[in-house]
């Protein structure tokens, strides 16, 4: 292999120093900026037809329509979030329903163990539901005070901060429960399972 | 591997950097080049620039860049890039959207913003190859200073050889501005399209939203889609 | 044409032309492509281009479907192509 070429004055982007660095986790670089990242086009949602499901292993399927969603205990969440394309902003605030208080509302069959989050437009994330629970994942409808942009998966989207980005799925409508994991859109094309920054789970076999 | 040659300011948030080539091939009017930065702790990023010259620059190409708030590598490029450095590029990619004089007309050439870009090299390959295709360009920009190569369109549209050049400024006009004012649409289209007759071959590069909007008109206005090639950009830096 | 599926993130698949080309060895942007959903046919140029996300995502511009994949890692790049009902090299 030749020596790997450095583009004179190229500086890549600022590592994070002082007070900050330790809340962000390895190889990554702070951003002010909240960039967009997207694998199709943002979809438009009536607010009228969207509804929220919890189902699959389930005693009873549960779906909220917004209306109902808006009426849920909601929290203030203010995170870190950190992107597997190597970003983490500091300080994200959000309003949400905590996953734990969605769950209140079904009775889980003992064999689930996981969930996928499944949005419109067809995307979706897998998750372990001890990731989901106690207070780690919300679904959020505001960001920074104002309703969820489109661009940033409003109405409504996952949030689960302890993970790489791409599991809090924009757009989401919806957890199916099931007793093995499925690999989502990103898994299954070679991320790793479950993408915790921390121990830098990037890719499969990370 | 390119060395930059020179730089030259098209207007405040456009630049074009010239680049010297040890191995060159020709290009096909149209094509890109990726260029990428790579950093001293190995981080790296490569954005594709369409090439503005044409083929017959012998040894060098011209890239024209646009300065993309919160961009990577175009501010690099604007701020940081001097005459004399190396830059590692590659190409030329992509034959998909390209125009050669031996593929005909008539030529109808819609460009937005810096989409003008691989319309210039097809438009200077024109030139070059003394083509006298009939050949109109619209072009979409927002001010009078944000129209790029506007000298040099006026220079060429001079020559009289088949090649005129129309714009349309959406936000402002300098007094007397007898062009367009206005986004293009369909009838914008229509008074266009009609002297190139009712099948030109149609190449339309700029934002997504103008992009379809001239794509859907022309096709409304019945053109086939067959003879329409498009070039989205977005803030990948295109 | 067909409804607006885009927004202005949408790129062309020409802008990913030197990645495929890396991957294939040719230039992927002329060759003709189906769509496995809809049965759309257009040369690989035509595609819409998803590049601002963890991989590359090449959709239908007829009906948006997901008809190619990619996605760098260090131990190589995937590919999928499932949305493609073929792909053809045109002499």
């Amino acid at each position: 292999m030749p020596e790997r070429f450095i583009t004179r004055g190229f500086e890549g982007k600022p590592r994070a120093t002082g007070t900050t660095a330790n809340r962000v986790p390895p190889g990554q670089y702070l951003t002010k900026d909240f960039p967009v990242l997207s694998a199709g086009p943002t979809p438009t949602t009536n607010l009228r037809l969207w509804s929220f499901a919890i189902e699959g292993l389930v005693r009873e399927k549960v779906s909220w329509s917004w209306a109902d969603f808006q009426k849920l205990p909601a929290q203030e969440f203010t995170v870190d979030i950190s992107c597997v394309t190597k970003w983490t902003k500091l300080d994200t605030r959000w309003r949400g329903v905590s996953i734990d208080t969605l769950l209140e509302s079904v009775e889980l069959e003992p064999r689930a163990g996981f969930a996928t989050a499944y949005s419109d437009g067809g995307y979706t994330t897998n998750l372990r539901l001890p990731d989901l629970v106690n207070g780690q994942a919300f679904v959020a409808y505001e960001y920074d005070g104002a309703p969820l942009d489109p661009e940033h998966g409003g109405p409504a989207r996952l949030v689960v901060p302890h993970l790489y980005f791409w599991k809090s799925a924009k757009w989401v409508r919806g957890l199916h429960l099931t007793e093995k994991e499925t690999a989502g859109f990103w898994e299954s094309l070679g991320y790793h399972i479950r993408g915790d920054p921390w121990k830098e789970e990037r890719y499969s076999g990370d | 591997m390119a060395t930059i040659k020179a730089i030259r300011d098209e207007t405040p948030r456009v630049r074009s950097y010239t680049l010297g080539l040890p191995s060159w091939t020709p290009h096909r009017p149209g094509q890109h080049y990726d260029v990428r930065l790579t950093a001293a702790d190995g981080y790296s990023v490569q954005r594709s620039y369409s090439i503005a010259s044409g083929p017959e620059t012998d040894g060098e190409i011209a890239l024209t860049v646009e300065r993309v708030v919160d961009g990577e590598v175009s501010p690099f490029l604007h701020d940081v890039a001097v005459v004399g450095d190396r830059i590692e590029v590659r190409g030329p990619i992509g034959g998909y959207f390209v125009w050669e004089a031996t593929l005909g007309g008539p030529l109808l050439l819609i460009a937005g913003g810096s989409g003008i870009v691989p319309l210039m090299a097809m438009i200077r390959h024109r030139a070059a190859t003394a083509s006298r295709i009939p050949t109109r360009l619209l072009y979409s920009s927002r001010a009078p200073e944000d129209i790029i190569y506007a000298n040099e369109l006026r220079d060429l549209e001079a020559r009289n050889d088949g090649l005129e050049v129309l714009h349309t400024l959406t936000r402002s006009q300098p007094a007397g501005w007898t062009g367009y004012a206005r986004r293009i649409d369909d009838a914008m289209l229509a008074e266009v399209r009609r002297p190139l007759g009712d099948a030109p071959l149609v190449y339309i590069c700029g934002p997504t939203p103008l992009v379809e909007g001239a794509a859907n008109g022309l096709v409304r206005i019945g053109v086939s889609a067959q003879r329409i090639r498009t070039e989205r950009f977005g803030p990948s830096g295109k | 044409m067909k409804e607006s599926t885009t927004d202005d993130r949408t790129l062309d698949a020409n802008a990913v032309a030197g990645m495929l080309e890396t991957l294939f060895g040719a230039d992927m942007t002329v060759a003709d492509s189906k769509c496995a959903a809809c049965g759309r046919e257009g040369e690989v140029g035509t595609l819409l281009a998803y590049t601002m996300a963890p991989g590359v995502v090449l959709r239908c511009p007829a009906c948006s479907a997901v008809m190619l994949r990619m996605v760098e890692t260090p131990r190589g790049t995937l590919v999928e192509a499932k949305g493609l009902a073929f792909v053809r090299m045109n002499r």
